[in-house]
């Protein structure tokens, strides 16, 4: 990996001096950890190494459920053995400080292994979303120049092998479920595990030193790589005891995949630093098997997501009818807005209030939130937690941004600069990261409204970008696929409206001279897409049109699209930023 | 409406190949779990039980996903599904 523009946060003359009004410092909760000013600092160190010299070694670190009814504990001392020979393997491949490790598989064992591990040795980390389709995986392992990709035998082979040569940064795949007959150009990972010694696998990082790599989309061009540092460990560790009522005797379940950036702050990192229990299910969705779960494995604090909050509601009282969930002590939800009804429904359902939370990739952990003990306003996101300074402003392209006091105004949501899990840059795309910045404010995309009590209010995006079952979809990528396509002239995604989802990706396409625009055509398109973006970022329709329209420059005008979906008039979208 | 269990992997088979239509029904393996061989997200699985329901008259309710998860689980349920609701 290129080394990256790391953006460094200044460090405060003497923070202790000045701590909040309401006592919080960064710099106290940073000692907590046992962190010294100028010292050294390590994810893994710190969520599994130090536990295992502990008292708490031989508590479960994860319970992993498998899909066929499996149940493993790992306990924290087996985990820091698990990760010292990966780590060690990875040393032993010439893999160091920097490069990119990239990871796409199911939650299994395997996957923390690999994450925790290369963290240990300074590697760069990137889970990818197992969904994902060959394109995906293809764009992002090249963009960071990825050197090794942790996968399953079928995963490579239906998704990377066919795309191998296009990836010359790639030196080793490893498979985790490769028994002796490894695909050529890989290297079986149980194989590599146990050559391996167990001895301590440390590269000293520091708190500025890359760690982590979340792609996430914006309107135009490529996903961007939001890297993430060593010292957002500190922002991890305190957001999840503030906004998630986190505490080291609790069995936690997080219930998103690593693949998503919730995953992994809140799914791996979080609750090991914490010391707590966390809970991995490997299965898919499922109302009744979730509900067992919670109730089976005595969950204390479950955070999870509006569409699985939406669908567990749609299967009716029956599903609940008769279940106790004694344990069960504090909910949050994530990925975005939380509707009122569903928050109501929380509190018949499970006696609990179900505290919405905001955050994004490139906050790296949570901003806002209706943390434990305060009122909770049923589809509101929360209110700032304590160290996080969160403004709104008025974004106009051209004109300087200003900050919105009035209550209840819609402006952009922009936070003041120097939380410790904030981004520090887009992996190669200095431009992108420096506009999204207004000095010290950091520019989220997402507009909201602040009420006169300081609780803010998600009102949308101000761009294009789609927002599915809480994952942001770029429509530049998905758009990119179609108009590869030999029938295809162009193409235009917008996100539909959907009950459950939030949105889901819709496609309009005109068609080159010749092709007919026919159901078998649309069937042809549809399976293009979902071959090369896999189901989660391929679109759900396809709609053919005989013009899109267009901005005088060219650009397509997604928002009347939109619009016209919509059945509004074309002129009611708000046109942020958008030419004239 | 009875149909043989025949009829019925076609019917779920051709709803499939609607919503997925990268699949090749030939490569699917009957007695797995459908979802990790089919690539269908959450929306996915929700439209092929809807397309069931409107399709076969079947409503599946989210108690017996678990008895779905696998192409031949899912066939003996829709054809016992559809016999009991048959006039005898």
């Amino acid at each position: 990996m290129k080394p990256p523009p790391i953006r460094r946060l200044p460090a405060p003359a003497d923070p202790d001096d000045a701590p909040a009004a309401d006592g919080f410092s960064w710099a106290a909760v940073a000692r907590e950890l046992g962190l010294t000013p100028g010292g050294g600092v390590n994810i893994a160190e710190l969520a599994v190494d130090r536990h295992a010299r502990s008292a708490i070694a031989d508590k479960a670190a994860f319970r992993f459920l498998g899909a066929a009814g499996a149940r493993r504990e790992v306990s924290y001392r087996e985990l820091a053995e698990l990760t010292d020979r990966f780590g060690n393997a990875l040393t032993a491949l010439g893999i160091g400080r920097g490069d990119g490790v990239f990871v796409l598989c199911g939650r299994v064992c395997e996957l923390y292994v690999a994450v925790l591990g290369a963290l240990k040795i300074g590697a760069v980390v990137s889970p990818l979303f197992p969904s994902f389709g060959p394109e995906p995986i293809r764009n992002r392992i090249a963009q960071a120049a990825g050197k090794v990709l942790v996968t399953t035998a079928a995963a490579y082979r239906r998704k990377v092998a066919p795309l191998r040569g296009e990836l010359p940064s790639l030196q080793h795949v490893l498979l985790i479920d490769a028994a002796g007959d490894a695909d050529a150009g890989t290297l079986e990972l149980h194989a590599l595990l146990r050559a391996a010694p167990a001895t301590p696998a440390r590269v000293p990082t520091g708190p500025d030193d890359p760690a982590l790599l979340h792609f996430t989309s914006g309107t135009t061009g490529q996903p961007k790589g939001a890297l993430h540092v060593h010292g957002a460990v500190v922002g991890h560790y305190a957001s999840a005891r503030r906004a998630l009522d986190l505490h080291p005797d609790d069995v936690f379940w997080c219930t998103a995949d690593p693949g998503w950036v919730t995953g992994t702050s809140y799914g791996i990192v979080a609750p090991l630093v914490i010391g707590a229990t966390s809970i991995v299910d490997e299965a898919d969705f499922d109302p009744l098997r979730w509900l067992g779960i919670l109730a089976g494995e005595r969950v204390n604090v479950w955070y999870t997501a509006p569409t699985a909050l939406r669908l567990l509601l749609k299967a009716g009282p029956e599903l609940l009818a008769g279940r106790r969930f004694p344990d069960l002590r504090f909910i949050a939800s994530v990925g975005e807005a939380l509707n009122p009804e569903a928050v109501r429904w929380g509190q018949e359902a499970f006696g609990q209030t179900i505290h919405d939370t905001w955050w994004q990739s490139e906050t790296g952990g949570i901003m806002i939130a209706n943390a434990a003990g305060q009122p909770v306003r049923p589809g509101s996101m929360g209110r700032p937690l304590p160290g996080v300074v969160a403004r709104v402003v008025r974004h106009v392209e051209g004109e300087p941004v200003t900050l919105i006091e009035t209550p209840d105004t819609v402006g952009e949501l922009a936070l003041e600069a120097g939380w410790p899990s904030m981004f520090r840059g887009y992996l190669g795309q200095p431009g992108r990261y420096r506009e999204s910045f207004a000095g010290d404010l950091y520019l989220s995309g997402d507009l909201v409204r602040r009420d006169a009590d300081g609780y803010y209010w998600f009102v949308g995006r101000r761009d294009d970008v789609i927002k599915s079952a809480g994952h942001l979809i770029g429509p530049c990528e998905v758009e990119s696929v179609l108009m590869a396509h030999p029938a295809v002239a162009e193409a235009a995604v917008i996100g539909k409206p959907d009950a459950l989802a939030g949105e889901v990706v819709k496609a309009f396409v005109t068609l080159r001279h010749g092709a007919r625009p026919d159901d078998a055509l649309r069937l042809e398109l549809l399976a293009h897409a979902r071959r090369r973006l896999g189901a989660a970022v391929a679109p759900k329709e396809i709609a053919f049109v005989l013009e899109l329209p267009h901005t005088r420059s060219g650009k397509i005008m997604r928002r009347r699209l939109k619009a016209r979906e919509l059945g509004l008039p074309e002129d009611d979208m708000p046109a942020w930023g958008e030419e004239k | 409406m009875s149909l043989s269990s025949e009829q019925v992997r076609a019917e779920v088979l051709a709803i499939l190949k609607r919503l997925a239509p990268e699949v090749d029904p030939a490569q699917i393996v009957p007695d797995q779990v459908l979802r990790t061989q089919v690539d269908l997200d959450s929306m996915d699985w929700l439209n092929v039980l809807a397309c069931i329901h409107e399709q076969l008259g079947v409503n599946i309710p989210e108690l017996d996903y678990g008895k779905v998860v696998t192409l031949d689980s899912m066939v003996a349920y829709l054809t016992a599904r559809l016999a009991a609701a048959s006039p005898a």
